[in-house]
């Protein structure tokens, strides 16, 4: 390392608004796999409590939550994180809850997380598969390339009607609680817990990977690729890598969703699902994984609330079916009209005040 | 002409870069010996971005071949270059934007972690210990670079001289053999181009230096040998003093005999006191 006298001529630099860390801090703390997974217990803990003093309907919408949260994470970590805009996550999800379904129906002695390591590599070899075929297209095109698939993959289903059933899609019949927690946990309590315990798994993955090596690579590529090439950082490889694991987080949520409502249908994995997704995450911030939480919570709340409003205002089916895609795209204007940067970003704005203040 | 030796780091030879008519480098060659400093002059459209390219791997040449420490360098990417030891900056700088000073520079020193995919992908194994000692060797450089208490700001926060200190931090922090410089001196002041010149005598000590530079003072001061192209090929190379009589160089910068190459840059930058005859 050289040393130099270069900055003497430089202008004062006004306020450091942080001061420089001490270099060891970091290097005491626990590694990162461990301290994600701490948090991911902590958060398992906090869900069962939840799931114990709820009923079975918000159960369902609790696990409906998780799953997608997975999904949006993977999705967080591709778009926000490597900055590959993709407009396709939802044919992911579809892949996922296909094998699952195709698994219980066709080798019903496979028990659950057999099931879900399968469906984790079918996703994978699907992601590897599209991120090799667009790991050279950027922006719009990349975008345009993912639509096509989130617009053609449905059809498949439609085209091979004996394998996928066809508009009906398929029915599953899936396994509730283990015996010894009958009278204990309800089906979909159970069910629940199984979506979150996976989801957090996955999360906590997902987590590591951002605040990792991996992460840092993946958005100084997004920031600057020919920088980053120069600085030794495989360029292409990264960016299929960041795709396969978004593939894999939105399979595995996929493959929850499916084990959670026993059914798949094309109709579930429209162009809608994946164009929901992407508007979601900007919506709950698409800077950091938590922001996937908000999105998650606003992908499926935001739909309940307005079948609800549409009951109680005793509207017209038409505006039923209609009401909760203009609520979403009125909540995402009003949300980036005040924060620009998400829900996440405003709480985040919010505890800097706090702590200055 | 050229200081060409069996110990040469980098070797390029008859390279030739076409973009589809227009022939951007016609068979130019360049050596570059070990802790030499090598400078690459020329007026504007002559090239010596393009060469500048093919060295770093960014481009493939048309024709031509490279040598790195004596063995063929076969068709490769950027990445490739920066794991070999080349380490280059960007006349745009090209910092990262949204990472913080202190990940840009861990991010250049990225390339000498241990860890592979594992750790990569699961956080674990090497990972832990490589993550420390990216950012201890990181904060090292910051420090040496004099931008160390700028270490949790966005680049953009910081004033260009300053930016200029942290692209040149990501650049060394993994100790190249091979350090190209594109365009330092540009928007620098005259005290800071003097002080440009101490660091990259300082560089050439533990690395070789290439730098493409309009600056003809910094150039004439800190080059052992210079290479001068014009329209995609070299007119001549030498010494600076060598280039300084060389009434071909005079002509491709001035069009014009009497005039001396040290006087007026294409280029002059308004505030780099580039009049300044060494």
């Amino acid at each position: 390392m050289s040393t130099t006298t270069g900055q003497r001529a430089d202008r004062p630099t006004g306020a450091v608004s942080t001061p420089p860390q001490p270099p060891g801090r970091r290097g005491r703390a626990l590694p990162l796999p461990a301290r994600n997974l701490l948090a991911a217990a902590a958060a398992l803990a906090l869900v069962t409590a939840l799931l114990m003093v709820t009923g079975d309907l918000t159960a369902l919408r609790l696990a409906a939550v998780g799953y997608t949260f997975l999904a949006l994470a993977g999705l967080q970590l591709l778009v926000g994180g490597s900055g590959q805009v993709s407009l396709g996550h939802g044919a992911f999800m579809m892949i996922g809850a296909y094998s699952m379904a195709l698994l219980v129906l066709h080798l019903p002695m496979l028990p659950l997380a057999t099931n879900l390591l399968i469906v984790i590599a079918v996703s994978v070899i699907a992601g590897i598969a599209v991120g090799a075929a667009t790991a050279r297209l950027h922006g719009p095109y990349l975008a345009g390339a993912t639509l096509i698939l989130a617009v053609g993959l449905p059809g498949i289903a439609h085209r091979y009607h004996d394998l996928f059933g066809g508009s009906n899609g398929l029915n599953v019949r899936m396994a509730g609680a283990p015996p010894f927690l009958d009278g204990i946990v309800s089906t979909s309590q159970w069910q629940a817990l199984v979506v979150w315990f996976t989801a957090l798994l996955g999360l906590a993955l997902l987590a590591t990977v951002s605040a990792g090596r991996l992460g840092r690579r993946m958005r100084a590529i997004r920031d600057d690729e020919t920088a980053a090439a120069m600085a030794g950082i495989p360029v292409g490889r990264t960016k299929v890598v960041a795709f396969v694991i978004a593939s894999a987080a939105g399979g595995l949520a996929g493959g929850l969703q499916a084990y959670v409502l026993g059914t798949v249908t094309p109709s579930s994995f429209s162009l809608v699902l994946s164009l929901t997704l992407i508007a979601a995450l900007v919506l709950g911030g698409i800077a950091g994984l938590w922001g996937a939480l908000w999105a998650a919570f606003a992908v499926v709340y935001l739909e309940i609330w307005a079948s609800e409003l549409a009951e109680t205002l005793n509207l017209g089916s038409d505006v039923q079916n209609n009401l909760p895609l203009v609520l979403f795209g009125v909540v995402l204007i009003l949300v980036l009209r005040f924060w620009p940067l998400g829900v996440q970003g405003a709480l985040q704005t919010l505890r800097a005040r706090v702590r200055r203040s | 002409m050229t200081a060409t030796a069996a110990g040469d780091l980098l070797e390029a030879e008859d390279i030739t870069v076409r973009f589809g008519g227009l022939t951007a480098l016609d068979a130019v060659g360049l050596d570059v010996a070990p802790r030499s400093v090598v400078g690459l002059i020329g007026p504007n459209g002559a090239g010596k971005t393009t060469l500048f390219n093919v060295l770093s791997g960014v481009l493939r040449p048309t024709e031509g071949t490279l040598t790195w420490k004596g063995v063929p360098v076969p068709a490769r990417r950027a990445h490739h270059s920066a794991r070999a030891g080349i380490s280059r900056t960007f006349q745009g700088l090209n910092l990262f934007p949204q990472l913080t000073v202190l990940d840009n520079v861990v991010v250049g020193a990225d390339r000498t972690a241990r860890g592979g995919a594992f750790s990569l992908l699961t956080g674990l194994g090497h990972h832990h210990r490589d993550e420390r000692l990216l950012r201890e060797r990181a904060l090292a450089a910051l420090d040496s670079f004099g931008v160390a208490e700028h270490a949790h700001r966005l680049p953009s926060t910081l004033p260009y001289g300053l930016q200029k200190q942290v692209a040149l931090a990501r650049a060394c922090v993994s100790d190249p053999e091979l350090l190209l410089l594109d365009e330092p001196a540009s928007g620098l002041s005259g005290d800071q181009v003097d002080a440009l010149a101490e660091q990259i005598h300082t560089f050439s000590r533990d690395m070789a230096v290439v730098l493409v530079e309009h600056h003809m003072d910094l150039v004439m001061r800190v080059c052992d040998h210079i290479v001068v192209l014009d329209f995609g090929e070299v007119i001549a190379t030498g010494t600076p003093e060598e280039i300084r009589a060389d009434p071909a160089v005079t002509r491709a910068y001035l069009g014009n005999p009497a005039g001396d190459p040290s006087t007026e840059g294409p280029n002059a930058d308004p505030d780099s006191g580039n009049g300044d005859t060494p």
